[in-house]
């Protein structure tokens, strides 16, 4: 069988949807974190396809996914950073645990 | 194209990259008990900053990847001088005992988010955009998590860079649509290929939402009161007037330039989330009782009048919209300057009980706060009143009487609560008062440029007039 463009698509939108199921049902910071990566690479494999199936011609989609993979990879360090520091002061990475703030 | 072209046309990104890497150094040179000179020198800097970028530069650069308006050129001296502002209110916070040793992080953390601005607003292309936005949201999440062993202020990092990945991922998912059914990333190229199809419209909408998480609109405002609440008081100016602005002006100018043939679909949804945002936002301001969470609601329901300008969608609308952003920041600046400076003398209050009786002890400060307040409110003399007057008139020509209607009629209710605090200040009687204090003179100052910008920038009306005029070149 040959692999078209569009069992891509439908790998990446699956991904995209887990992705931003996660983030709203999972309770553990980390999850939330895993579950946002998940959205970011779904759209790295929707850019990459386009270009390679679609604008074959063209460099500008493998371009984008270059530049989400290396910012992907900035917050995912800033995130972890800072879930390390709420660890430090409050114990705990779980939602639950780090509702101080409401009003 | 030579690269002496270059270099003039991005003159503006150059000399804030230089200022950025002359701050990192001053902080590596200069020892701890220094950072009164460490306060100056960043100040002075972004003084040469904005002396040397007053004149607007146009031009292309790399191919249209980077082009640069006279409009975007003030969006950045603008912007550029409400960095300045929060870095002269920020004195008392960040000169205290314990974030002295770290105030050089806090200068170049917050200028490399004013540098991603610089490339939003001034981007041509989304791969330029999306870099920016990026530039302009990471350092902001370490700046929100900067008190570091506060626990509230590492629990408002947490939902600041979780909703903003959460938000880019949603954006990029849109732009990826978007160059699957154009073939392209660069605006000018993308009008002739956008249409309107199904999946050119949900691109749209994911791409707003990505915009609409940082400008705090209602469906993605859930982040906004407690990161608000939760960084430190100067942060939290920042992130409401500065990143706020840029973020409106890069939403209206791409929607008019690339999804300029959509107008009628990203019209409408914009009249619904601006009637739905400021109606919400001010309901829950009401409740409020925090002074920073309250400042939080508010600035959701001043983004909500700020997409009023968005519906102009033109030249007018422009103007209105960069007007209005001037208005706002030195309105908000000064309420946020009145905050930090009575939170320093007071334990860290902020709650609107610690304001009872504040007039009788310190008229001067509760007089800028009146002011200031009345500004963000829109009553006459002030400089609120005329910006509201004029997103009002630009939405109004585009056709969009209901909803300037319903603005309208939630002005009156945010008048309500911004006479709230000026009652517990003036009015409500209060046995023991905050004692009288004197505030730095680099706040003093601050507050004063405020109050000057509160006072005149509405009754000189060439401010408004020089905007109309470049946004119709």
């Amino acid at each position: 069988m040959e692999i078209h463009v569009i069992h891509y698509l439908v790998i990446s939108t699956i991904m995209m949807f887990c992705g931003i199921y996660g983030f709203f049902t999972r309770k553990n910071l980390l999850a939330l974190l895993i579950s946002v990566e998940l959205m970011l690479n779904a759209t790295n494999i929707n850019f990459a396809v386009f270009n390679r199936y679609l604008f074959p011609g063209q460099l500008e989609g493998h371009f984008f996914t270059l530049f989400g993979i290396a910012i992907a990879a900035a917050e995912t360090a800033v995130a972890i950073a800072i879930i390390i520091n709420v660890y430090r002061n409050v114990k705990q990475i779980l939602t639950d645990d780090i509702t101080d703030l409401k009003g | 194209m030579d690269i002496s072209a270059i270099f003039s046309t991005m003159q503006a990104e150059i000399s804030l990259a230089v200022i950025l890497i002359i701050m990192l150094l001053a902080d590596l040179i200069l020892k701890q008990p220094n950072h009164k000179a460490l306060q100056g020198l960043a100040c002075g800097l972004l003084v040469v900053q904005i002396a040397l970028n007053i004149v607007p530069v146009t031009g292309e650069a790399f191919g249209g990847m980077f082009v640069n308006t006279s409009m975007s050129s003030i969006v950045k001296t603008v912007l550029t001088a409400g960095t300045l502002l929060v870095f002269m209110q920020a004195d008392s916070w960040i000169n205290r005992e314990d974030s002295r040793h770290k105030a050089g992080e806090f200068y170049v953390l917050t200028l490399s988010t004013l540098l991603g601005m610089y490339y939003m607003v001034s981007a041509g292309s989304f791969l330029l955009f999306y870099v920016g936005l990026e530039l302009a949201s990471i350092p902001l999440a370490c700046l929100v998590a900067f008190d570091k062993y506060r626990r509230q202020s590492a629990e408002a990092g947490t939902k600041f860079i979780l909703n903003a990945m959460f938000s880019s991922a949603l954006m990029l998912y849109g732009l990826s649509l978007i160059y699957g059914t154009c073939g392209t990333m660069y605006f000018a190229d993308m009008t002739a290929m956008l249409t309107g199809t199904p999946l050119q419209i949900l691109a749209m909408v994911l791409f707003f939402a990505g915009l609409g998480f940082k400008l705090s609109l209602v469906p993605f405002h859930m982040w906004t009161p407690d990161t608000y609440q939760g960084a430190p008081t100067s942060i939290t100016a920042y992130l409401s007037v500065i990143s706020k602005g840029a973020a409106a002006f890069a939403l209206m100018s791409i929607l008019v330039k690339a999804f300029g043939p959509m107008i009628e679909n990203w019209s409408l949804l914009i009249a619904i989330v601006t009637v739905v945002t400021i109606t919400l936002a001010n309901i829950m301001a009401i409740l409020q009782h925090d002074l920073k969470r309250f400042m939080a609601y508010s600035s959701i329901s001043q983004a909500g009048y700020i997409m009023l300008a968005v519906l102009g969608a033109d030249g007018q609308g422009m103007a209105s919209l960069v007007y209005y952003v001037i208005v706002y920041i030195v309105a908000n600046l000064a309420v946020f300057g009145v905050i930090t400076t009575v939170e320093q003398h007071n334990n860290g209050r902020v709650d609107r009980e610690a304001y009872n009786g504040f007039y009788k002890t310190n008229p001067h400060l509760s007089f800028i706060m009146t002011l200031a307040l009345f500004s963000l409110g829109g009553i006459p003399p002030f400089a609120g009143f005329f910006s509201k007057f004029f997103v009002f008139a630009s939405a109004f020509h585009a056709g969009h009487w209901l909803v300037v209607f319903l603005a309208l009629v939630n002005t009156i209710i945010s008048l309500y609560y911004y006479l709230l605090i000026v009652k517990a200040m003036y009015i409500t009687p209060n046995d023991n008062p905050l004692p009288t204090f004197r505030s730095s003179g680099m706040t003093r100052a601050c507050l004063v440029i405020c109050l000057l910008g509160i006072v005149l920038l509405g009754i000189c009306s060439n401010v408004f007039n020089t905007l109309s005029n470049v946004a119709l070149l």
